[in-house]
């Protein structure tokens, strides 16, 4: 019981995700599937930022960067070498995360604006250089050979298979979240938000501190892009590294509320949501990039801490619920 | 010899386009400069700008260059309406704030944009004759656009210096409360200062729609192109910003020299990211 009370945060992330889960397994429908796996993703990608974004409050424009990359090492690894799904998804996950290592080794150096440029930089880069690398197919990519799903029962049933792994990365992606919020590591780390000075004169050794931070914000958009690119049959320059995508990820957490558990999950899915009642209804579908951005704009300005901390703010009862 | 013979002619076009992209750095970097945000907006303004030349000149016949005047004083309205609505509230908060506030300016203006103008390639059809300097050809729309660059950086400077708000955006920018408190109307020259900066922008993308093709996502790839330059030629030093565009012209028409064009954003983000790390104060910045 004591156990519980100490973490009644998790429950409400963690119910929604399994909802998210169970919704078109009940429903069994292919369509919500899909609709569940973007969901899940956008999930998963959200809470992975968040531990950056939100907790340590660094500001990375090119966190898709990791996506990218981890999901061009999987996939080559899968279609060139062999390896099977779940090695080339532990391996895009490693993969990525070396490469926060080394990045976040030489970049975290930089504060405020001048990071979050670098990291559009770093994006930059190396959309370009895999551009021009031939061992990852150059600007046409690398292409999954059908064969590849009859390992996994066909390709419906690796449809299926994908979303259930998909499902289990977001469910990685929010016990890691949590996992951080909760420990002293992450505490070190939103003492790094509020001031990294004071934090490090605290003892909190900063530059490692948040080189893992950006490390275990990595792992799992490496992961996801795996899943992703393998359920998507093919993965080019174009697709694996698209800015906006990192600026969406900020803007769902930022929606959610920066800093907490479930708010990362809350704006994943409100952002999916409106965009696909955007897209679809006949008055917005022509303008929804601008509504979205006003949305954003009202968002930024009138309430910057975003639904969740709006909430927590507001109504205490909602602090012990909603980490 | 053959390297040679390209050398030769693509490093004077490079000078001359270094100069178009020198001027869009500047919009970005004097902002920054002033008032410490990094306005993502700054490539929808330089396809506003491209879109301004489109309309008056071939809907309206008025040469681009007269056009650039309406492109000015428009783009110059348009930053001070984003500042007023969109920055000014955010100004004192953290980055990540100004930084999605003026993205959401970004996503109104090419929501916008591509449901009027769609994403389909425009291109001025426009020629200001050539000129044969031994084995290059210089065309007459990249000279007069780079003679034009130069032109308002001049007028820039002499703003800065000279003129009275020039040196209110300069105390400004040195320290906004200590400029308030000598009775330097701060907010106005902020958004001022904001619409200096997309002014800038708009022009330059009103002179680049005189050589290249564009759309409406064009200003993307000058927006970055502007955070480079900025970034080389020191963030918040205008000057220094003109110096950044004629290394990165020049970087531009030496590289397809020696290897294949494709690698030239590869050597531009690369050597972007080392900059920030070696030497965030820029090339030309005076150490902090």
């Amino acid at each position: 019981m004591k156990l519980w009370n100490r973490h009644t945060g998790i429950l409400v992330p963690l119910l929604a995700v399994i909802a998210l889960t169970l919704w078109p397994v009940l429903t069994g429908k292919p369509a919500n599937r899909e609709t569940a796996f973007t969901l899940l993703k956008a999930v998963a990608l959200a809470s992975s930022l968040n531990i950056l974004l939100g907790y340590t409050g660094y500001v990375s424009f090119g966190h898709i960067v990791f996506y990218g990359f981890g999901g061009y090492v999987g996939i080559y690894l899968l279609t060139e070498r062999g390896w099977s799904l779940w090695m080339a998804l532990l391996a895009g996950g490693v993969a990525s995360g070396i490469l926060a290592f080394l990045l976040g080794s030489a970049i975290l150096r930089l504060r405020g604006a001048y990071f979050a440029l670098a990291t559009i930089g770093v994006n930059e880069a190396m959309r370009a250089f895999i551009n021009n690398f031939e061992l990852f197919g150059g600007p046409t990519g690398i292409t999954l050979n059908f064969s590849v799903y009859k390992t996994y029962g066909g390709a419906a049933q690796a449809l299926q298979t994908s979303f259930f792994i998909g499902a289990g990365l977001a469910l990685f992606a929010l016990i890691l979240s949590y996992l951080v919020r909760s420990s002293k590591f992450g505490l070190g780390l939103l003492a790094i938000r509020e001031n990294e000075d004071a934090a490090e004169v605290m003892g909190v050794t900063a530059p490692k501190a948040k080189t893992w931070a950006y490390v275990f914000s990595a792992i799992v958009p490496g992961m996801v892009g795996v899943l992703f690119f393998f359920k998507n049959g093919n993965v080019e320059p174009h697709d694996a590294f698209p800015l906006h995508a990192s600026i969406e990820l900020l803007v769902m957490v930022m929606l959610g509320g920066q800093g907490t558990v479930f708010g990362p999950i809350l704006g994943a899915l409100a952002y999916q949501g409106m965009r696909g009642f955007l897209v679809t209804s006949p008055i917005f579908k022509d303008i929804q990039l601008s509504v979205s951005g006003v949305l954003l704009l009202l968002i930024v300005l009138f309430i910057p801490a975003g639904a969740i901390g709006w909430l927590r703010h507001r109504m205490p009862l909602f602090r012990r619920v909603l980490a | 010899m053959q390297q040679i013979n390209l050398l030769l002619a693509s490093i004077p076009d490079g000078i001359l386009l270094g100069f178009v992209y020198g001027l869009a750095a500047m919009g970005l970097t004097l902002i920054w400069g002033v008032m410490n945000v990094i306005n993502l907006a700054h490539g929808p303004i330089i396809a506003l700008g491209m879109f301004g030349t489109f309309f008056m000149f071939s809907r309206l016949g008025i040469n681009p260059y007269a056009g650039l005047i309406p492109v000015a004083f428009v783009g110059l309205l348009v930053g001070i309406l984003i500042y007023t609505v969109a920055v000014h509230r955010v100004i004192n908060a953290p980055h990540l704030s100004s930084l999605l506030a003026t993205f959401s300016v970004n996503m109104i203006i090419i929501g916008l944009g591509t449901a009027a103008l769609t994403t389909s390639p425009y291109n001025v059809d426009f020629s200001a004759g050539s000129i044969q300097l031994g084995s290059t050809t210089l065309l007459g729309t990249r000279l007069i656009a780079a003679l034009v660059a130069m032109l308002f950086t001049a007028g820039l400077y002499l703003f800065l210096y000279r003129t009275r708000p020039g040196k209110f955006i300069r105390a400004v920018a040195n320290n906004r409360a200590a400029a308030e408190l000598m009775g330097v109307p701060s907010t106005r020259i902020l958004a001022l200062s904001f619409g200096l900066g997309t002014m800038l922008a708009a022009v330059s993308g009103a002179l680049i729609a005189t050589f290249f093709p564009f759309s409406i996502l064009a200003g993307g790839s000058y927006e970055l192109k502007s955070f480079v330059i900025g970034v080389l030629g020191g963030l918040g030093n205008p000057i220094g910003a003109l110096f950044g565009g004629l290394i990165l012209g020049v970087l531009e028409g030496i590289i397809p020299a020696f290897l294949e064009s494709s690698w030239v954003p590869v050597i531009e983000f690369g050597l972007f990211v080392l900059i920030l790390l070696v030497r965030p104060s820029g090339l030309f910045g005076a150490k902090k």
